[in-house]
């Protein structure tokens, strides 16, 4: 009985399992187990208990990157969202040209982290990039360091993400604002309130699940920065814009450092979960209860 | 149903007010900031060395030069095989079109599952594959190169391709199990009643009215495909190597002399397909978006 | 679907199958290397050249960057297909390789030919040697602790050129005054801690070396004079630009060669970036070691041979390596490289006046240097460098903090 019911969608849904199951699932114990060990350029099970993790808990570096991915976190999400939200209301006001700028505000999206890196490697270069030009306008007073700025360099990469990822969550907010009804946009101004008031105070709140998608479908990529910072910075100055999953990276590749390098991703993998736990709890048990009630 | 979500509200207002004007500043401001590193990679692209380092980055080149565009293409050497990115170009079509294929395939017929055919324990591995979106596939490098050696296709196509439809499948399985989620229940109990089975309703009621979900899915994963770097580097085998990998052969020296406008062609020569993929159906990407493929 | 979806494995399969099927012939060879630059394009042309003019077949797998390329080699070493020859750096990077007997022992043929003979200087022998047996070849020696001099910037600012790091800063603020920037610098984590090392060894000296790198010896990384390299280090800062960070070497290169800046401290490979610009050792530009007692380094590359289930390979692998000690081959490789060969019997004919300077020094064992990365794995030379580089770029960084972060990686057991 069990079996034959919906047995086309348990067939249907069986790599899915397979896959949650042994890659997923899988990789997650196995990392877990080798954090255990002190395997440097291949796996080997030599125990050594929690001492990958004292190890990465004592180094300044993984401090650096735990910061980092922070100020990443909340500077490229908040900047994604806020100027999303204002092109996304900007192209509404029924402006000429609207696919154009569109497509204009869209097209970062289409590039690959890597060249995103370079491009503005080279943009914020202060030897020949935009720098240079003001210097050779005759502003020489301007001043852009960023990327040799080890304060700053962290902003840079959120300058260039969010370049990169606007465009995107500017086409969510748009789908959101455009499934608005006539007739609250008519009773609005009927009511006399101001456009920028309505757009913050009853729109903004009408589109809510588009900016909770928004919002996740971000945060899923800010755990994963790597390759933009590569090709931005490299980690530099010093290591101060060097990340999480760069420290991982690192340890796996060039540093013959597999221990560590689990340890450090059982570590990203365990915040990832607290942070997502409440949010994945709410999405699926109570909003499912909710609707059956 | 698609077309009428997308358009503005209403006519164009007639008159320019200086408020209207003011916000066509700006919008035109930011247009130029979003513009401005494809325009710097466009001129440097077309100037020589000397220029690059003495000249000004916001300037169209002085002398149009055509060296950089044929060597990025065909000349560029990485070790003493020199044929720029085009062997890459034909090996990310070879590795993106079937693993599109395959993950949207897979997304769609999961979503499809999970949405009308809940049975037991269904929602449970969707949270476990949920959370795969969020691991940092860092952590499923080793593991998985175990598993594909074991399946004798590591550093293969079928190899990358795998990978890709892995790594592909919670984000797509959740937009299309939330499209799939919004649609009209009754028509599939319509179909149901009909004596439609799970396959029969996939391919007759649900494939049908998928296009716009489809859509995004597919741009969604081109461009993901085409720009990963790490895992064709990993997991596809010498022969194989994407785009991506040449690309960072030639622009990431170490010991060797950095000519920029080489790279600037590069860049813009690998980034050629998604962009084109988004400038041709951008369209249908946000109207694809409008019409529900993406919900909270 | 699901037939759909096989039905597409299958009809990918075959274009992966064209592609192993051509790697089934007779004596073929698949190298990984990351000599993807012109020069090093230049010579590992050579290698092949001379591969393939014995008759065989030279399957090149070229990967930008160190770390890629071994990285792709362990991948491909873990997931069953390892290539037929891999390239490291003389250093314990590939120790682990032979603890778990993944290398192929080079030991018949290098008895055979006598290599513990003619290998010089012996130290590579320690290097490929585990347990009696040889695992890999080296094949080039550079070293890094050279100091570049733009002649013509020192005689405009009317300072004389330095001989010892001391002197160096002494001169500098005239340098600085004249308009010039003292001290070229690449900021990438390598370039510093190279930079470090030079001033390490040069005030220091090589015993010093020894026992901070070499013993791990607590008390002397303790006793003050490592603090006092770490002040030196810091006081070089003051005549580096700006622009540092994250600046190529071979662009730091650059801005001696062209007079914008008087010194850079850089490995020998520097000297091919003047042979480019035309400029003539000793009469444009001046190499110099710095240090009252003059030492050189051994860093250079080596090749290793991953173990195959097919005993044809193990053949190829010995010829390979066979091929690359030979000294024709290795004065047509290391004259490309602009590097010294691994053995005295070699023509250097070609080689200018600095590179005669460190074909000299190794003949002396006393100038010999170990680098920490020749006693110590990678994991320990990265987390060391972390710290210097992270000194050099923050100055809130102190020397005392840095001091314990250092001991920190010391006894790590790393």
């Amino acid at each position: 009985m069990f079996f034959k019911r919906n047995l086309g969608a348990k067939i249907a849904l069986l790599p899915m399992i397979i896959i949650s199951l042994t890659v997923f699932v899988g990789c997650i114990i196995y990392s877990f187990v080798y954090s255990l060990t002190n395997s440097k350029l291949i796996p080997v099970f030599n125990y050594v208990g929690f001492d990958q993790y004292e190890r990465l808990f004592k180094t300044r570096k993984w401090d650096v990157a735990v910061e980092n991915i922070f100020i990443y976190g909340i500077v490229f999400t908040i900047g994604c969202l806020v100027i999303g939200f204002l092109l996304a209301v900007l192209i509404d006001q029924k402006i000429r040209a609207e696919s154009l700028f569109r497509t204009i505000f869209l097209y970062p999206y289409a590039m690959s982290f890597v060249v995103t890196g370079l491009v503005w490697k080279w943009v914020l270069n202060p030897t020949f990039g935009i720098e240079h030009s003001m210097h050779l306008w005759g502003f020489t007073w301007f001043e852009l360091d960023w990327l040799v700025n080890r304060d700053l360099a962290i902003y840079a990469v959120c300058i260039a993400a969010v370049w990169q990822g606007a465009g995107f969550v500017m086409v969510l907010m748009l789908a959101g604002l455009r499934g608005i009804d006539e007739d609250i946009w008519k009773s609005l101004s009927i009511e006399g309130i101001p456009k920028w008031k309505s757009y913050i105070f009853v729109i903004l709140p009408m589109i809510r699940p588009m900016v909770i998608t928004s919002l996740v479908l971000i945060a899923a990529g800010v755990v994963k920065v790597y390759d933009l910072i590569l090709a931005l910075t490299s980690g530099g100055p010093g290591y101060s814009t060097t990340t999480p999953a760069m420290y991982v990276m690192e340890n796996f590749f060039s540093r013959a450092n597999l221990g560590q390098a689990f340890a450090a991703s059982i570590i990203m993998f365990i915040s990832v979960v607290c942070i997502l736990a409440p949010w994945a709890y709410y999405e699926f048990y109570f909003r499912n209860r909710e609707a059956k009630v | 149903m698609i077309s009428n979500t997308i358009e503005a509200r209403g006519p164009r207002p007639k008159h320019l007010s200086i408020g209207r004007i003011g916000m066509y500043c700006f919008i035109v401001m930011c247009a130029l900031f979003f513009l401005m590193p494809l325009y710097v990679m466009l001129v440097t692209s077309f100037k020589d060395m000397d220029e690059i380092r003495s000249g000004n980055l916001l300037y169209i080149p002085k002398s149009l030069s055509f060296y950089a565009w044929p060597k990025a293409w065909g000349e560029a050497c990485t070790g003493f095989v020199c044929e720029g990115l085009k062997p890459g170009l034909v090996n990310s079509l070879k590795i993106t079109i079937p693993s599109v294929i395959v993950s949207v395939s897979l997304g769609a017929i999961n979503g499809y599952a999970l949405a009308f055919w809940r049975f037991k324990g269904a929602y449970f591995f969707f949270g476990l594959c949920l959370f795969g979106a969020f691991i940092p596939y860092q952590v499923m490098v080793y593991p998985l190169l175990k598993i594909e050696s074991a399946l004798g296709i590591y550093s293969s196509l079928p190899g990358i391709i795998l990978v890709h439809t892995i790594f592909g499948m919670p984000i797509l399985t959740l937009i299309f199990r939330n499209f799939y989620a919004s649609l009209p229940i009754d028509l599939f109990k319509a179909a149901r009643i009909d004596g439609g089975n799970f396959l029969k309703i996939f391919f007759y009621v649900i494939i049908p009215m998928s296009t716009p979900i489809t859509i995004v899915a597919v741009i969604l994963q081109v461009t993901g495909i085409w720009n990963d770097f790490l895992l064709g580097l990993i997991f596809a085998g010498r022969d194989n190597q994407p785009m991506t990998v040449q690309l960072n052969n030639i622009v990431q020296v170490d010991y060797g002399v950095a000519e920029y406008n080489v790279d600037m062609a590069a860049t813009i020569l690998t980034s050629m397909i998604p962009l084109a993929v988004y400038f041709v159906s951008g369209r249908w990407f946000v109207r694809g978006i409008a019409a529900g493929a993406i919900k909270g | 679907m699901k037939k759909f979806i096989s039905i597409l494995f299958y009809l990918t399969l075959p274009l992966s199958f064209i592609s192993v099927s051509k790697a089934g012939g007779h004596m073929e060879a698949e190298v990984i290397h990351w000599w993807t630059s012109g020069g090093e394009q230049a010579a590992i042309t050579k290698f092949a050249e001379a591969w393939e003019d014995m008759g065989n077949t030279w399957i090149d797998t070229a990967i930008t960057g160190g770390e890629n390329a071994r990285g792709t080699t362990v991948n491909r070493i873990i997931g069953g297909n390892p290539p037929t020859a891999a390239q490291f750096n003389i250093s314990k990077q590939f120790v682990d390789l032979v603890e778990q007997g993944q290398l192929q022992s080079l030991e018949e043929v290098a008895s055979a030919e006598g290599w513990r003979d003619f290998i010089y200087p012996k130290a590579l022998i320690e290097t490929c040697e585990f347990e009696g047996e040889f695992y890999c070849v080296p094949v080039n020696i550079h070293s890094s602790q050279w100091m570049w001099i733009n002649k013509e910037v020192f005689a405009k600012a009317g300072v004389p050129e330095p001989n010892t790091i001391q002197e160096f800063i002494n001169v500098a603020p005239a340098i600085q005054d004249a308009g010039f920037i003292p001290l070229a610098l690449g900021g990438q984590p390598w370039q510093e801690s190279l930079m470090f090392d030079v001033v390490l060894s040069s005030t220091l000296g090589r015993d010093y070396s020894r026992q901070v790198y070499g013993d791990k010896d607590v008390s002397a990384f303790r006793d003050g004079r490592y603090e006092l390299a770490l002040q030196t280090f810091r006081d070089l800062n003051k005549f580096v630009d700006e622009g540092a960070p994250g600046r190529l070497w071979n662009d730091a290169t650059a801005m001696v060669v062209e007079g914008k800046a008087a010194v850079q401290i850089m490995g020998d490979w520097a000297r091919g970036e003047f042979a480019v610009a035309g400029k003539v050792a000793k009469e444009d530009y001046n190499c110099v070691i710095p240090g009252e007692e003059k030492y050189v380094g051994l860093g250079g590359d080596v090749f290793v041979f991953p173990k195959s289930s097919d005993p044809k390979v193990k053949e190829v692998q010995l010829k390979m390596a066979s091929m690359m000690v030979n000294p024709t081959v290795q004065a047509k490789f290391n004259n490309a490289k602009g590097s010294l060969p691994m053995r005295l019997d070699v023509d250097t004919a070609a080689a200018d006046a600095c590179m005669k300077m460190g074909l000299e020094l190794i003949k002396n064992p006393d100038a010999l240097l170990k680098d920490s990365d020749d006693y110590n794995s990678p994991a320990f030379v990265n987390a060391w460098d972390d710290v210097l580089t992270e000194f050099r770029n923050d100055s809130g960084y102190s020397v005392a903090d840095a001091m314990d972060d250092l001991e920190n990686v010391l006894t790590s057991g790393l």
